[in-house]
């Protein structure tokens, strides 16, 4: 079976400063890993470079068959689904608009909106603005939105920070669908025990370089 | 989702979210207007000059401030949003149409009723024809500043000093813009034909669009 993600020998290099060297991973269908590492390590530009918004400098390396220094990115970039630092969402707009605007742009029905509201628990808080929203229901709207997508590739970096423990489940379980779908999850955090916890692999890294720890 | 289905939609959140923050027109058309007043209160009563330059002081304040109307949305813009269109496979190209749309529509609000409030502060004695030759004027005015703006704002993405950069590319090339704007009318003043005029800001929209469609995509990804 073809591997979701080969990278081999991949480096990132940044303003000319290295910041992924010699980087070998790969994540078959069904397979959840974890990376930790401290702050400042690379996992954030490695989370990156798997969903395709990273171009590599050395080495080669591919994500859903697709060479992710090349243009076939475009082709599957809807099939990752990534959840960062960040909630990317829009601000202004109240949490079921950032929904529908997702689905809109998905091709996905917008009558499952209010399903996947309900099973993050923020039906009621729906008509909330994003930017008047708590980091934490911006946390589960975001989760919302991969299970409203259903990407085969969930990339999730540093997601469960900060949340309680029903957001932690929620987390667990869009992890096992993606895993029931075929799909693959990597799971990226400074916590290397929640990681052993969530995941069947954990992998360190630390000044750009990936190890094996688990 | 189609291209145009993602332009719309991309174009309509836009609109949404400008109607939530109100920027251009409870900020920055109000701005305008009291710029737009300075000129006669520091002229005083002569009004020949006034009307005189009536229309020159709009097409000024137009690029001054229409500059802050096709540069909001570089502002707003973040690297999670480009991230979030990204993944969900929004052909930059549309991303670049849409957001040149909604932009469109807010600049050419901006500047109707900048003009109506040119009209009725400073009286100026339009020649017939005048209103036509100002709305093509306009509308191209409105287009290609937009665009402008929205470029701009793509080849400064992820920078620290955007908006202020993005500024420095705008002015400059704006220009054509302004001279084809402003002289359209002075031509009708002068019963000469505005056709060049016009034909000027409808070559420079259309090489911007092709130049802004185009590079959306490569701009993008650099600017990651």
């Amino acid at each position: 079976m073809d591997p979701l993600i080969h990278l081999e020998d991949a480096g990132v290099s940044l303003g000319g400063k290295p910041i992924l060297r010699h980087v070998e991973f790969e994540l078959q269908p069904g397979q959840v890993v974890g990376i930790a590492g401290p702050n400042g390590s690379g996992k954030t530009t490695l989370i990156r470079v798997l969903a395709t918004l990273l171009r590599i400098s050395e080495g080669t390396g591919s994500v859903l068959g697709a060479d992710v220094n090349s243009d076939q990115v475009f082709r599957v970039r809807p099939s990752i689904g990534m959840i960062g630092h960040n909630p990317a969402l829009i601000g202004e707009l109240t949490l079921l608009e950032n929904l529908i605007h997702i689905a809109r742009l998905a091709g996905v029905s917008e009558e499952r909106v209010g399903t996947v509201l309900e099973v993050v628990g923020l039906a009621e808080a729906s008509d909330r603005r994003a930017d008047a929203s708590s980091f934490g229901m911006r946390r589960r709207i975001e989760v919302a939105h991969l299970l409203l997508t259903r990407p085969r590739l969930v990339l999730l970096d540093e997601a469960t920070s900060g949340l309680d423990n029903s957001a932690h489940e929620l987390i667990n379980a869009l992890r096992d669908r993606t895993v029931a779908d075929g799909g693959g999850v990597v799971m990226v955090s400074h916590d290397q025990k929640r990681l052993a916890e969530t995941c069947e692999e954990v992998m360190g890294i630390a000044s750009g370089r990936l190890v094996n720890v688990q | 989702m189609s291209f145009w289905g993602q332009t719309l939609e991309i174009a309509r959140v836009d609109l949404r979210v400008e109607r939530r923050l109100g920027d251009t027109l409870r900020i920055v058309l109000p701005f305008a207007v009291v710029a737009l007043m300075v000129f006669p209160l520091s002229l005083g009563i002569e009004l020949a000059v006034i009307r005189r330059i009536g229309p020159a002081v709009f097409w000024s304040l137009g690029i001054l401030f229409g500059m802050q109307v096709a540069l909001r949305q570089s502002v707003a813009d973040t690297q999670e949003r480009r991230d979030l269109h990204a993944l969900l496979g929004v052909d930059p190209a549309a991303r670049f149409v849409g957001r040149m749309l909604s932009g469109g529509v807010l600049m050419l609000a901006f500047l109707v009723v900048l003009f109506i409030a040119m009209v009725l502060i400073y009286g100026p004695t339009l020649p017939p024809g005048s209103w036509s030759t100002v709305l093509i004027g306009t509308v191209l005015f409105s287009i290609g500043l937009t665009e402008l703006g929205t470029l701009a704002g793509e080849v400064t993405a992820g920078l620290r000093n955007r908006t202020a950069l993005a500024s420095l590319i705008v002015a400059p090339l704006a220009l054509p813009l302004v001279i084809g704007a402003s002289q359209s009318l002075e031509a009708l003043s002068r019963g000469t034909g505005i056709l060049p005029w016009v034909l000027l800001m409808l070559a420079t929209d259309l090489t911007l669009a092709v130049v802004g469609v185009g590079l959306a995509r490569p701009l993008e990804e650099a600017t990651r």
